[in-house]
């Protein structure tokens, strides 16, 4: 009697369980917006780059590789292609180190760490737009708490300055401290990332390795180069990765904090990208020189590829 | 209650066939057991009667419906997992509630029957815990409870003792068997434990590659073996299987005696034995040893009852026996049982 | 000669511990200690900067809350973020069922390819994008935030929760087709209130990301009631070359610091994403 009572109704809506249907149904609005807004605008970016359309005239006329010719011939392009590979290869070297270092002691237990933890991730956590207008005020040009120190400390501000007798140091107004200045600030934004990845890494490191080592006697030094490193080889890749493909494509820091000045010395290529391609409306060229950033965001892309394929094998 | 029948069922994972053209049916009532070494299909045997896997061909008749193309929802069944896959976010109530509240059941209906289940497992007590509050055999009543508790027409159970300890599976074992009685829903049962395999089943399928090697009773499965597999899977220690020529001569280990205690039970076949280890288990001794030069000093094992007190020892030769009708002859190439006269079904005493 | 050892690893400990909190939270510290600082104090050179040389003020708070737009900036990214969230969820959560439950191998590679546009910039798309934006004419808009940001939080997102469904055993999800009940069904029923936490943490990182977003909002908006805090506050409230520094530095303090405690509250679950298994 309670089996025919529970029978199953005899016509049910049978779509909700075939996964050839639902399968392909499930997937398809994340396919959809990747294809319409990530896809096709890229598509678009070559195409753009190919002609020379502009904001007030945006229909696309093929003028073929002129606007790549137009941009090599560009000291500004050449400027801002050699600051972006400085700008990244600097701060990612720093970078590495620094947050090598930083995740050893993070690793270890002490008090307060959590307190330490939250504030060392803030560069990472808060919005850069506005840590970077933090950084601005940090590099003022008369109010700069640098400066201060180093007048305090006799260095700057005083005939035969070791920084010179003037009163401040103009930390974003001259070529080379402003491009300084940006390294530093984009080395404090990626540092948390790369700190919390080799944390990660750090901690996944079987205590048994690291206790035999004790027991064997390995000094700290040989257990950091031999064992810990090593091991930690594939983690640190990984936040390099993510830290080279971040700077490299940013444009953030340095709109902030000087707009690619003075006269471009910290220009690099996305903020000219958007320079040319947004403020100035020539959509050709400004995709021209945005398409610069595909080769290391392909090559990026290759080795996440291989981190992948090597977890599969795994 | 229904009967389970499938007809030349075939199943593929790529180019891997995991279940070979199998064909069986239940019978009303029946504990039905698939026994094989693990990846041997019967997983996905039950998993395609479940609806969870599609046949590549073949078919699923259940109460006389073909289910091929019918969820598992619909096919009116109760399956209980290896891991019993409670779920861990709802209370015991709400786990064994689970199916009847996918039916639209009344509140009060829903509780008189959840109440009902949880009397015949005896959790009554345990209604508003967690799954991770419980024991391993507290989980598995719940299981079996959440599994009953909407009358299905047909019971799957895979390997549904198997993460319970040594003396919990001896006890679950025997009351499993007692409620399936009581209840009598059909019920087919997966493990690779010959042991619950013996202990359970009204009848057993060997499986081994896909295929079905012998259906039969227990008693068949383990004195008729239908080849060398089921002949070597079942029982332990193993049937002792020697070369003679182009058949395997096979016996199990409790028919294999000194000639001293096989005399009297007929025609007796006899072997050189050399025995090069004993072991006493307590209640029954295992001899380890090797036949002569004539059986190409095979090795094999001799099975001593407690109530054989026939003194013996490493290193010496023994003149050893096996009754005729307890020797199974094998073809060397296929396996197969190749005696004229296999007895069909269970003499009225069981040995 | 241990003990001695001991210390010093301490000391060494404290020493890197202290350097980089000074390093990376100075910039906080001192939007926090301008936020109170009266003008006078400010804006004299010779005045150690470090502290307050006079009584702190709400001088600066009170110019930002009511005298400029910044209440509208935290309105606009309340509302771009919970949209996004929104949107995000939905498209996440299926497209994550769907490749981790029925695709196998092939689900992994997709997934791999779609946490990979995560990795495509806004400096490479957003001049196409500003077409696009017009072209549903949302120039100016929020709404073209609303339209553009999930191209970053879904690939993510679906990455993410990808990892959360995979740890949900397949058994308990067939069991509730077995007890019943359709995939959508046991979806609902049973996978979704096993993953709360991977949904909370799809929340959290599509509205911290879209919050956080800049290049975007920058290259969209440029009329000042439709911009979000990240862009509103460096390019609104400097009027010219005139800097008004306390209010600035007020904003940049109140905007970070909640957004900074959510997402570090989730940042474990964040990093688990992007090693990708290399840590186990």
């Amino acid at each position: 009697m309670d089996a025919i009572e529970t029978a199953p109704k005899a016509h049910f809506r049978e779509y909700w369980d075939r996964r050839r249907i639902l399968a392909p149904v499930m997937i398809s609005p994340a396919l959809l917006y990747i294809v319409a807004l990530v896809g096709f605008p890229f598509v678009l970016a070559i195409l753009y780059s190919l002609s020379d359309a502009t904001t007030g005239n945006p229909s696309i006329h093929f003028v073929g590789l002129r606007n790549f010719a137009t941009i090599l011939h560009d000291p500004v392009f050449i400027r801002s292609l050699e600051n972006t590979f400085l700008f990244t290869f600097v701060s990612q070297a720093l970078v590495v180190v620094l947050s090598s270092i930083l995740a050893l002691a993070l690793s270890e237990d002490f008090r307060g760490k959590q307190v330490v933890r939250f504030l060392i991730l803030l560069p990472w956590t808060a919005p850069i737009s506005l840590g970077a207008i933090g950084w601005l005020w940090i590099f003022d040009s008369v109010f700069s708490p640098m400066d201060w120190l180093l007048r305090a400390a006799g260095l700057l501000g005083v005939p035969h300055g070791f920084f010179g007798a003037d009163s401040n140091l103009y930390w974003l107004g001259r070529p080379i401290l402003a491009m300084a200045s940006v390294i530093v600030v984009q080395t404090w934004r990626i540092l948390p990332l790369a700190t919390v990845i080799l944390l990660a890494g750090i901690s996944a490191i079987p205590n048994e390795i690291l206790d035999a080592a004790a027991v064997d006697g390995a000094s700290f030094w040989r257990r950091l180069f031999q064992i810990e490193i090593p091991l930690l080889l594939p983690v640190i890749s990984i936040a390099v990765l993510f830290g080279v493909v971040f700077t490299f494509t940013d444009m953030t820091v340095v709109y902030v904090l000087t707009r690619g000045g003075p006269i471009n010395s910290t220009q690099v290529l996305a903020s000219w990208a958007f320079f040319v391609g947004i403020e100035a409306g020539d959509l050709g060229q400004g995709a021209a020189v945005a398409l610069f950033l595909f080769p290391v965001l392909a090559g990026g892309t290759a080795l996440v590829l291989r981190f992948a394929r090597r977890r599969e094998v795994a | 209650m229904a009967l389970v029948r499938i007809t030349g069922l075939t199943k593929y994972f790529n180019d891997h066939k995991a279940v070979d053209n199998i064909s069986l049916a239940t019978r009303e009532g029946e504990f039905l057991v698939l026994l094989g070494p693990s990846g041997c299909g019967k997983t996905t045997l039950l998993r395609m009667i479940a609806g969870l896997e599609k046949p590549s061909s073949g078919e699923v008749v259940i109460g006389g419906r073909v289910v091929n193309d019918l969820p598992p929802r619909v096919r009116n069944i109760a399956m209980v997992f290896q891991s019993y896959a409670l779920y861990p976010h709802m209370t015991v109530f709400k786990n064994i509630s689970f199916p009847l509240r996918a039916l639209k059941m009344e509140k009060e209906k829903i509780n008189e029957k959840v109440e009902w289940a949880a009397q015949m497992f005896g959790i009554e007590q345990l209604l508003n815990r967690k799954p991770r509050e419980l024991s391993g055999g507290e989980r598995q009543r719940v299981a079996l409870a959440r599994a009953m508790v909407r009358m299905p027409s047909v019971f799957l159970l895979d390997e549904p003792l198997s993460n319970l300890d040594a003396k919990l599976r001896a006890s679950a074992r025997e009351e499993l068997q007692q409620f399936q009685r009581q209840i009598g829903i059909t019920t087919i049962y997966v493990t690779h434990d010959q042991v619950e395999a013996m202990g359970l089943g009204n009848r057993i399928v060997v499986m081994n590659h896909g295929k079905v090697r012998q259906i039969g009773t227990p008693w068949e499965v383990y004195h008729e073996p239908a080849d060398t597999f089921v002949a070597t899977f079942v029982g332990s220690p193993p049937m002792n299987l020697t070369e003679q020529g182009d058949v395997l001569v096979g016996f199990r280990p409790e028919s294999f005696l000194p000639l001293e205690v096989n005399q009297g039970h007929g025609e007796l076949k006899q072997f050189e034995f050399e025995v090069s280890l004993v072991e006493d288990l307590g209640g029954d001794r295992l001899i380890y040893g090797r036949l002569d030069e004539q059986f190409g000093r095979q090795r094999v094992v001799s099975r001593f009852a407690p109530n054989i007190n026939f003194p013996i020892e490493a290193g010496r030769t023994h003149l050893f026996t096996v009754p005729e009708g307890k020797v199974k002859l094998f073809d060397r190439q296929t396996g197969v049982r190749i005696e004229k006269n296999i007895p069909a079904g269970e003499p009225d005493g069981r040995d | 000669m241990a003990d001695f050892r001991k210390l010093r690893k301490q000391a060494s400990i404290y020493g890197v511990a202290t350097f980089f909190t000074i390093f990376c939270a100075f910039p906080f510290y001192w939007m926090l200690i301008t936020t109170f600082k009266r003008d006078s104090d400010l804006f004299n050179p010779t005045n150690d900067p470090f502290i307050l040389n006079a009584a702190p003020t709400l001088d600066h708070l009170r110019v930002l809350f009511f005298h400029t737009l910044f209440l509208r900036y935290l309105l606009n990214t309340f509302v771009v973020g919970a949209a996004v969230v929104i949107i995000t969820l939905l498209v996440a959560v299926p497209a994550a069922y769907s490749l981790t439950r029925w695709a196998g191998r092939w689900g992994e590679g997709l997934g791999i390819g779609i946490f990979l546009t995560y990795l495509v910039p806004p400096t490479l798309l957003f001049i196409p994008l500003s077409r696009v934006v017009a072209f549903f004419g949302l120039t100016e808009s929020i709404g073209s935030l609303i339209l553009v940001y999930p191209t970053f939080t879904i690939p993510f997102c679906t990455w993410l929760l990808m990892g959360f469904f995979k740890s949900i055993p397949p058994d308990i999800e067939e069991q509730a087709l077995i007890d019943g009940y359709s995939r959508l069904g046991a979806l609902v029923k049973v996978v979704l209130p096993l993953s709360i936490s991977g949904l909370l943490t799809v929340v959290v990182f599509a509205f911290t990301l879209s919050m956080q977003e800049f290049i975007y909002a920058l290259a969209f908006i440029s009329v000042s009631a439709q911009k979000t805090v990240s862009i509103g506050v460096p390019t609104e409230l400097v009027r010219g070359d005139v800097f008004r520094w306390g209010p600035l530095m007020a904003a940049a303090l109140v905007a970070s610091i909640p957004v900074a405690i959510l997402y570090t509250f989730f940042l474990d679950r964040f990093i688990a994403g992007f090693t990708m298994g290399a840590i186990k």
